[in-house]
C-alpha cells in the first residue's frame, strides 16, 4: 500500500513541481514585491507606500488609475452585452436544426482561434483613417471617414456632432478608438460564445419540450418557461468569465493602440503594463506589482457580486 | 412531416439572413486579407476599394517574405521547436498526473487536487511581473533564452483537468483485469487508458500547441533578441517595417494565420469540443 502512495506521488510530482514553481509561487511573490521599493534593483522593503501612493486621492497616480478603471467599465459595457446577445441569438437559431449548421459553427468559431497579432494587423488595414474598409461602408450612410483607432473624441460627442447638436464633455463617452478596439474583440469572441450557449442548449433534454408542445404551449412560451431558465447556468458562466476576459484584455490593445489616443483606451491591463516598463528606473515593479494587486482584488470582487446578485437568479435543476 | 406555410418560410429566411449576416461579418477579415495581400499597392489603397483584386500578384508574398531585416525562416523554426517542446512535455506531464487523481488512491489527493484547481482564479496579471523578475539573471537567469519561452508552461491545470476527467471514465473493471494480469499502472496507463482517451490527447495537444503558436506578451517581455522570437513578434516587427505597405502587411499576416486555419479546419472538432467541455477561454 505505501508503494502505491510513493507512486502516485511520482505520478503527480512533475506536474504539480511546475505549476507551483511558475504560477503559485509568482502569486505570493507579486504581494511581497508590491511591499517593496523595485524599480531596475531592488531597494528596500516599503510597507504599504505603494498602495497609499496609488490610492491618495490627491495624487496623480490615482487620477491615472481612476481614468484607466472607467475605461476599463466602458471596454466591458462596449463588449460583453453585445456578444452575449449575438452569439445567444445565434446559438438559438443553430440548434433549431438548420440546414448547414456544422459549418457555420466552424465559420463562427474561425476569429476565437486567430492570433491576436495577425487579427489585429488586418483591423488595423480596415480601420485605416484614408482608404480603410470600414470608411468605404459608413461611407453608404452618409458618415464621413473616421480616424478609428486615432480618434480621441466620445461617441456621443462625435453623433451628436453629426447631428448638429453640442454634446457636453462630461457625457462625451468612451473614445470611438475605444469603440473600435470594442469591435474587434467582439469579433474575435462571438465564436467562443456561441460554441459554449451550443452546448449548453444540447444538454437540455428533448422530453421538457416534448412535454410543453403535448400541453400546447407556445414556442414564445417554450423560450421563456423552459430554455432560457435551463440554460441560465451556462449564460451566468459565460458573463461571468467574458466580464473578467474583458477586464483583463491586453494584447489586441497594446497592438491596435497601445493605450491612446490621449489614454483613452488606456486600461488598468495597460497601465499596469506602462507602469512596469516605462517606469523601470524608478519604481516600476513595486508600484506595478501594487497596481496589478488592487486590479485582482477588484476582479474577484466584482466576480463575487456577479455571484450574488445574478447567481441567486439562476435557476438550478 | 412539417408543412411548408408562409409563416414557416418567412422564419426560415430570417433565420438564414441573420446567420449568413454574422457569417459574412466574421469571415470578412479572412477574406480581406487574403484579396488584398494580391493587390498592387496603389489598388489597395484604391477608393472606392475593389471586391476582387483586377490583376493577381503572387509575387507580393515573396516580397514579403524577403522583406529586410526579417526573418521569417528562423521565427517560424523557433516557433515550432518552442510550441512542439511545450506541447510534448505538457502532454507527458498532464497524462501522469490526470491519471494518478483518476485512478491511484493516494493521501491528500482530494486537497492537493483542490489546491491544483483553484489556481486558475490567479490571474495573469498579479503573477506576470513576478514571472518576469524571475528569469533575471538574480534569480533563474533565464531571460533572452528559448528555455524562458518552454520551461514555464511545462505544468497546464487545464490538462491535467481534462484528462482526468476523461481517465475517470474509464471502467473500473479493466482496470482490475489488468491487475490480476500482473499489469502495474504504468503499464496499464500506456497500453488500455491512452488508446482509450486518445480523443482528449489530441484535443490537449491541439490547443497547447495553438497556444504555444499565437503566444505573444510573455516571449515580448523575456526576449529582445530577433533570431530566437517567434513568428507572433516577427509579425509585429514586420508591421512596424512595412509600414504602410498593407498588401505586404497582408501577406505577413497570411503567413501567421494560414497555418493554423488549415490545422483548425482538418480537426476543428478537437478544437471546438475542447473547449465546449471545458469552457477554457484564452
Amino acid at each position: 500500500m505505501l508503494f502505491e502512495h510513493v507512486e502516485a506521488y511520482l505520478f503527480v510530482l512533475p506536474a504539480l513541481f511546475f505549476i507551483g514553481v511558475f504560477d503559485i509561487l509568482p502569486g505570493f511573490f507579486a504581494f511581497v514585491m508590491s511591499l517593496t521599493r523595485w524599480g531596475v534593483i531592488y531597494e528596500r522593503f516599503a510597507g504599504l507606500d505603494n498602495y497609499a501612493a496609488l490610492l491618495d486621492p490627491a495624487g496623480s497616480r490615482f487620477g491615472e488609475f481612476v481614468n484607466s478603471l472607467g475605461v476599463t467599465v466602458w471596454y466591458v459595457l462596449l463588449t460583453v452585452p453585445v456578444e452575449m446577445v449575438i452569439s445567444l441569438v445565434a446559438a438559438f437559431v443553430l440548434y433549431q436544426g438548420t440546414v448547414g449548421r456544422g459549418a457555420y459553427r466552424t465559420l463562427y468559431f474561425m476569429p476565437y482561434i486567430t492570433s491576436l497579432v495577425a487579427a489585429a494587423t488586418i483591423f488595423e488595414w480596415i480601420f485605416d483613417g484614408n482608404v480603410g474598409f470600414l470608411n468605404y461602408v459608413v461611407g453608404f450612410f452618409g458618415i464621413g471617414a473616421q480616424e478609428w483607432l486615432r480618434e480621441p473624441r466620445g461617441i456621443f460627442e462625435l453623433i451628436g456632432s453629426g447631428l448638429g447638436i453640442a454634446v457636453p464633455g462630461a457625457v462625451a463617452g468612451p473614445s470611438l478608438a475605444l469603440l473600435s478596439v470594442s469591435i474587434f474583440t467582439t469579433w474575435h469572441f462571438i465564436g467562443y460564445q456561441t460554441v459554449i450557449f451550443l452546448a449548453g442548449l444540447t444538454t437540455i433534454s428533448k422530453e421538457y419540450y416534448e412535454a410543453a408542445r403535448i400541453d400546447g404551449a407556445s414556442e414564445r412560451q417554450i423560450l421563456t418557461k423552459i430554455t432560457l431558465p435551463l440554460l441560465s447556468p451556462v449564460i451566468f458562466f459565460v458573463g461571468v468569465i467574458a466580464t473578467i476576459g474583458a477586464m483583463r484584455s491586453f494584447s489586441q490593445i497594446y497592438i491596435l493602440t497601445n493605450g491612446g489616443p490621449l489614454d483613452t483606451t488606456r486600461t488598468v491591463p495597460m497601465l499596469i503594463f506602462r507602469t512596469f516598463f516605462e517606469r523601470t528606473s524608478a519604481n516600476g515593479i513595486g508600484l506595478g506589482a501594487a497596481l496589478s494587486f488592487i486590479f485582482v482584488v477588484i476582479i474577484i470582487a466584482i466576480t463575487l457580486f456577479q455571484f450574488r446578485v445574478l447567481g441567486r437568479k439562476v435557476f438550478v435543476e | 412531416m412539417i408543412t411548408p406555410t408562409p409563416r414557416r418560410i418567412g422564419a426560415g429566411l430570417a433565420k438564414h439572413g441573420f446567420l449568413l449576416l454574422g457569417a459574412g461579418v466574421l469571415a470578412f477579415p479572412f477574406y480581406w486579407m487574403l484579396t488584398t495581400s494580391f493587390k498592387t499597392l496603389s489598388e489597395a489603397a484604391s477608393h472606392p476599394p475593389t471586391l476582387w483584386p483586377t490583376s493577381w500578384h503572387p509575387e507580393n508574398w515573396i516580397e514579403a517574405w524577403n522583406f529586410p531585416h526579417t526573418l521569417w525562416v528562423q521565427a517560424f523554426a523557433n516557433t515550432l521547436f518552442i510550441a512542439a517542446a511545450v506541447t510534448i512535455a505538457n502532454v507527458a506531464l498532464a497524462v501522469l498526473a490526470g491519471y494518478a487523481f483518476a485512478r491511484m488512491s493516494f493521501r491528500g489527493r482530494g486537497v492537493v487536487f483542490a489546491v491544483l484547481l483553484s489556481t486558475i482564479f490567479i490571474p495573469n496579471e498579479a503573477t506576470l511581473i513576478p514571472q518576469f523578475v524571475m528569469m533575471s539573471r538574480r534569480f533563474l537567469g533565464w531571460y533572452d533564452s528559448y528555455t524562458a519561452q518552454i520551461v514555464p508552461f511545462f505544468g497546464s491545470v487545464f490538462a491535467v483537468f481534462l484528462l482526468r476527467q476523461f481517465f475517470l471514465q474509464i471502467p473500473r473493471e479493466l482496470q482490475d483485469a489488468a491487475r490480476i494480469d500482473g499489469a502495474g499502472h504504468l503499464r496499464f496507463l500506456w497500453s488500455v487508458a491512452l488508446p482509450l482517451v486518445r480523443p482528449a490527447l489530441i484535443t490537449v495537444a491541439l490547443l497547447q500547441f495553438l497556444l504555444s503558436w499565437n503566444a505573444f506578451l510573455w516571449p515580448l517581455l523575456v526576449t529582445s533578441r530577433p533570431e530566437i522570437r517567434p513568428i507572433q513578434l516577427m509579425l509585429l516587427q514586420f508591421s512596424t517595417e512595412a509600414g504602410s505597405h498593407y498588401h505586404l502587411l497582408m501577406a505577413g499576416a497570411s503567413f501567421v494565420i494560414l497555418p493554423t486555419l488549415v490545422v483548425y479546419l482538418i480537426a476543428q472538432r478537437y478544437f471546438i469540443e475542447g473547449v465546449a467541455r471545458t469552457g477554457i477561454r484564452g
